[in-house]
C-alpha cells in the first residue's frame, strides 16, 4: 500500500482506537464462542487513552494535527467524540455489517485502507493492546499492512523530526533505544505519559460532532479481506480457565515452620 | 459520555445539558486526580497547584467568566455545581477554587470595561488566580473595623495597612482590596481595588496554619505605601463597602455549595463504613441508632442542597436583593456539613477520629463554612434584620 511522504513542522498523527467494554468480566456465548457485550458499559479501550494522549502532545509541540480513527459499530461514534472531547481534530469511524467479526488481521486491513484515504501523516499511534480481546496483533499487523516500520511499547519518543524518531521501548530487562524511519507505526504503553482529562469545552464541542462514517465501498474494500469469512482467525473455544490453586498448611513451631517454608522455597529455586 | 454513578439521589434538580456536564466533568477531576493526594495535601499543607492546572485545562476558571472575556458564561449554580462537586473529595481545594470566583467577583460586577479586559480573559484561562481581601484584625464580622487607608495621591491611590487570613494570600496574582479612601466617613468612605501581586510596596506576611482546608492559602497581605494606579479603582470612592456587602451575597451560596458537598463526602463515607464494620456479629448499619442517624444525615443534607440550588437559581434568574435568601443557604447548609461530619465521624467510631481515615479531616474541613464569609451568628442577626424591617414597611 502506498504512503505519501511525511513533511514534520506541522506534525500529522493517526490515533487508532477501539470502543471496548467497560469491564473484563464477561459472559461467554458457548454457541458462537464470543463475548456477550451486550449491557455492559462502553468505555475508550484504556491503553488507547495513552496513545491518544501522545498524539495531541504532539500535536501541540509541533501545531501538528490529530486525526482518531476506529472501526466498530454506529455506537463506536461515541468512543471518538470522547476524543473530540480531548482534542482531537478529526475523528472518523469505519463502519458497516460487512466489517462485522473481522479478526485482527482483517481489522488492520481496514484501518489501513482508511489511514490511506485520510492523506498524509508522520505517525500511527495504537495503545499496546486491547482490554476486551488482548491480543496486541493489530498495530503491528498494521504496519505490515501499510508497509511502513513498527515499534512496539515505546515508552517515551526521545527525540522527532522530519522523517526520523527515536524512542525508548520496554522490555523485561529494561529499555532498548530504538531509531526509526517516518512515517511509521508505534504502539505505547501506560508508561509513556498521564492522559487529560477532557475540557468543558471540548465536550461542548464533541456534544455536537457529527462524526462521518466511512464504509466498505469508500473505502475500496475487498469483500473478501474482511468480516467472519474474511478473518483467517478461527476460535475453537472460548472459556475461563479453571482455578486449581490449592494452598498449603505448614505445621509445627514457627522455626520449624520457617524451615519448610526455606526448603520449599530453595526446592522451587525462588532462592 | 460522563454519567453520574448509579446510587445518586433520584431527586430532580432539573439541571441543563451544560450544567449536567459541568457536574459531571468536575466529579471526575475530583475522584480521579483530588481524591488520591488529599490526604498529602491536608498533611503538608501544600497548596494545590497541581490541581489548580488540571481545572484550569478543564475550564473551570471560564465557568463564571462572560463569553466575550473567554469565559462560558455561566452563573452562580453552575459555579455552585463545581464547588459542590470539588468539595466531595476535599473542601480544602474547592476552596482554592472558590476564592478565585469571590476575588474575581468584584471585577465581573462592579469592573469599567477596561479593568475586565486586562484581567479576566487571564482569570478565565486559570493562568491568573485572585484573591479578595476585606478582612482585618479589627474587622471581621464589623467590615466598618477596617483600617487600611488608601490616600488619592496624583495619578495613584497610596494603600497602608494589613489584611489578615487572605484566601489564596501569596499564591493568587490579582488581589481585590478593600480600602479607607475617607475615614471619616465611615462605611462610606470604603473603595475597592485591584493590586497585582509585585506591585511595590504590597507583600506577603505570615502564612496561617489551619485546623482544617489546610492545604488552602491563608496569608497576611501588607501594604506599606503601595502605589496603586488610580484606573484600578473599582467602582466609584465610597462604594467600596457595597461592592464588599454585594460580592459575599453572591458568594455565600458557593460557600453553601461547600457545604453540601463536604457533607455529600462524608454521607457517603459513613454509609460505606456502617455497611462493613461489624459489631455484636452484624454490620453496625443494620442497628437502628445508626439507621436514625444516616436518615437525618441525608434529609438535613438534600434539604440544604435545595435551598442552595434554589437561591442560586433566584441570582442566576436576575434577583436583585437576595442578602437574606443567600445567608439563608449558607447559614443552613453550613450548620448542617457540620452535624453531618461530626456524625460521620461518630459513626466511624476509634477509626473515625484517626487521620489514617478521611472523616476527620472532612470535620475539621467543615468548621470553617460556619465562620467565614459571614459567621452564622452575623447571618442570622442579618436575616432577623430583613424579616423585621419587611414587617415593619407593612405597618
Amino acid at each position: 500500500m502506498k504512503v505519501d511522504n511525511p513533511s514534520l513542522g506541522r506534525i500529522r498523527v493517526v490515533v487508532c482506537i477501539k470502543q471496548v467494554p467497560g469491564t473484563t468480566e464477561f459472559k461467554i456465548n458457548p454457541q458462537t464462542n464470543t463475548l456477550i457485550k451486550e449491557g455492559t458499559e462502553s468505555i475508550v479501550n484504556p491503553l488507547d487513552m495513552y496513545a491518544l494522549e501522545e498524539g495531541l502532545q504532539l500535536k501541540e509541540q509541533y501545531q501538528g494535527k490529530v486525526a482518531a480513527i476506529t472501526m466498530g459499530l454506529p455506537q463506536a461514534a461515541e468512543a471518538l467524540k470522547e476524543a473530540i472531547a480531548l482534542g482531537v481534530d478529526e475523528a472518523i469511524l469505519l463502519s458497516d455489517p460487512a466489517f462485522e467479526g473481522s479478526d485482527t488481521l482483517a481489522t488492520s486491513y481496514i484501518l489501513a485502507k482508511a489511514i490511506a484515504k485520510l492523506g498524509q501523516f508522520d505517525l500511527i499511534i495504537c495503545g499496546r493492546q486491547t482490554m476486551d480481546s488482548d491480543t496486541g496483533q493489530v498495530a503491528p499487523q498494521l504496519a505490515e499492512q501499510l508497509g511502513l516500520p513498527f515499534v512496539s511499547y515505546v515508552s517515551q519518543i526521545e527525540e522527532i523530526r522530519e522523517g526520523y524518531m527515536r524512542v525508548q521501548r520496554m522490555v523485561e530487562e529494561g529499555h532498548q533505544v530504538v531509531e526509526m524511519p517516518l512515517p511509521g507505526v508505534i504502539s505505547v504503553v501506560k508508561e509513556i505519559n498521564v492522559p487529560r482529562l477532557p475540557s468543558l469545552r471540548g465536550l461542548m464541542k464533541s456534544k455536537q460532532a457529527r462524526i462521518p462514517v466511512w464504509t466498505a465501498q469508500e473505502l475500496g474494500i475487498d469483500m473478501s479481506k474482511v468480516g467472519l469469512s474474511g478473518s483467517p482467525t478461527r476460535i475453537i473455544k472460548l472459556f475461563y480457565p479453571q482455578r486449581a490453586r490449592g494452598g498449603e498448611l505448614l505445621q509445627g513451631s514457627p522455626e520449624s515452620q520457617v524451615n519448610q517454608l526455606v526448603e520449599r522455597l530453595r526446592e522451587t529455586k525462588i532462592i | 459520555m460522563l454519567t453520574l454513578k448509579k446510587g445518586e439521589p433520584a431527586l430532580n434538580y432539573f439541571l441543563n445539558e451544560q450544567q449536567k456536564t459541568i457536574k459531571g466533568l468536575a466529579r471526575r477531576i475530583a475522584e480521579e486526580r483530588i481524591l488520591p493526594v488529599r490526604a498529602e495535601l491536608d498533611e503538608k499543607e501544600e497548596f494545590p497547584w497541581g490541581i489548580m492546572k488540571e481545572l484550569a485545562d478543564a475550564d473551570m476558571f471560564r465557568i463564571f467568566i462572560p463569553v466575550e472575556y473567554q469565559g462560558l458564561g455561566g452563573g452562580c449554580l453552575d459555579l455552585c455545581l463545581v464547588i459542590e462537586e470539588l468539595s466531595r473529595a476535599c473542601g480544602s481545594v474547592a476552596i482554592s477554587y472558590a476564592a478565585d470566583a469571590l476575588g474575581c467577583l468584584p471585577l465581573l460586577q462592579y469592573g469599567s470595561q477596561e479593568q475586565k479586559k486586562r484581567y479576566l480573559p487571564d482569570i478565565a484561562s486559570g493562568k491568573k488566580l485572585t484573591a479578595f481581601a476585606l478582612t482585618e484584625a479589627t474587622a471581621g464580622s464589623d467590615a466598618s473595623g477596617i483600617r487600611t487607608s488608601a490616600s488619592h495621591q496624583g495619578g495613584y491611590y497610596v494603600l497602608n495597612g494589613t489584611k489578615q487570613f487572605i484566601t489564596n494570600g501569596g499564591e493568587a496574582e490579582i488581589y481585590t482590596v478593600i480600602a479607607m479612601t475617607d475615614p471619616t466617613r465611615g462605611s462610606r468612605g470604603a473603595s475597592a481595588f485591584v493590586v497585582e501581586k509585585g506591585t511595590p510596596g504590597f507583600s506577603f506576611g505570615k502564612k496561617e496554619k489551619k485546623m482544617g482546608i489546610r492545604s488552602s492559602a491563608t496569608r497576611e497581605l501588607i501594604f506599606r505605601d503601595c502605589r496603586v494606579p488610580e484606573e484600578n479603582l473599582i467602582g466609584r470612592e465610597g462604594t467600596g463597602f457595597i461592592i464588599a456587602m454585594r460580592t459575599v451575597d453572591r458568594s455565600r451560596p458557593g460557600v453553601g455549595a461547600q457545604a453540601v458537598g463536604i457533607a455529600q463526602g462524608a454521607l457517603e463515607a459513613a454509609v460505606d463504613y456502617a455497611r462493613q464494620r461489624i459489631q455484636f456479629g452484624h454490620p453496625i448499619s443494620s442497628f437502628q441508632a445508626v439507621q436514625h442517624m444516616l436518615a437525618n444525615m441525608a434529609i438535613e443534607l438534600e434539604a440544604a442542597r435545595a435551598l442552595v440550588y434554589a437561591v442560586a437559581r433566584t441570582i442566576d434568574a436576575g434577583a436583585k436583593d437576595f442578602s437574606e435568601e443567600a445567608a439563608m443557604a449558607k447559614v443552613f447548609a453550613t450548620d448542617m456539613a457540620m452535624r453531618v461530619t461530626t456524625d460521620a465521624v461518630q459513626i466511624f467510631g476509634g477509626v473515625g477520629y484517626m487521620q489514617d481515615y478521611p472523616i476527620e479531616k472532612m470535620m475539621r474541613d467543615a468548621k470553617i463554612t460556619q465562620i467565614y464569609e459571614g459567621t452564622n451568628q452575623v447571618l442570622r442577626n442579618e436575616i432577623a434584620l430583613e424579616l423585621l424591617k419587611r414587617k415593619a414597611r407593612r405597618e
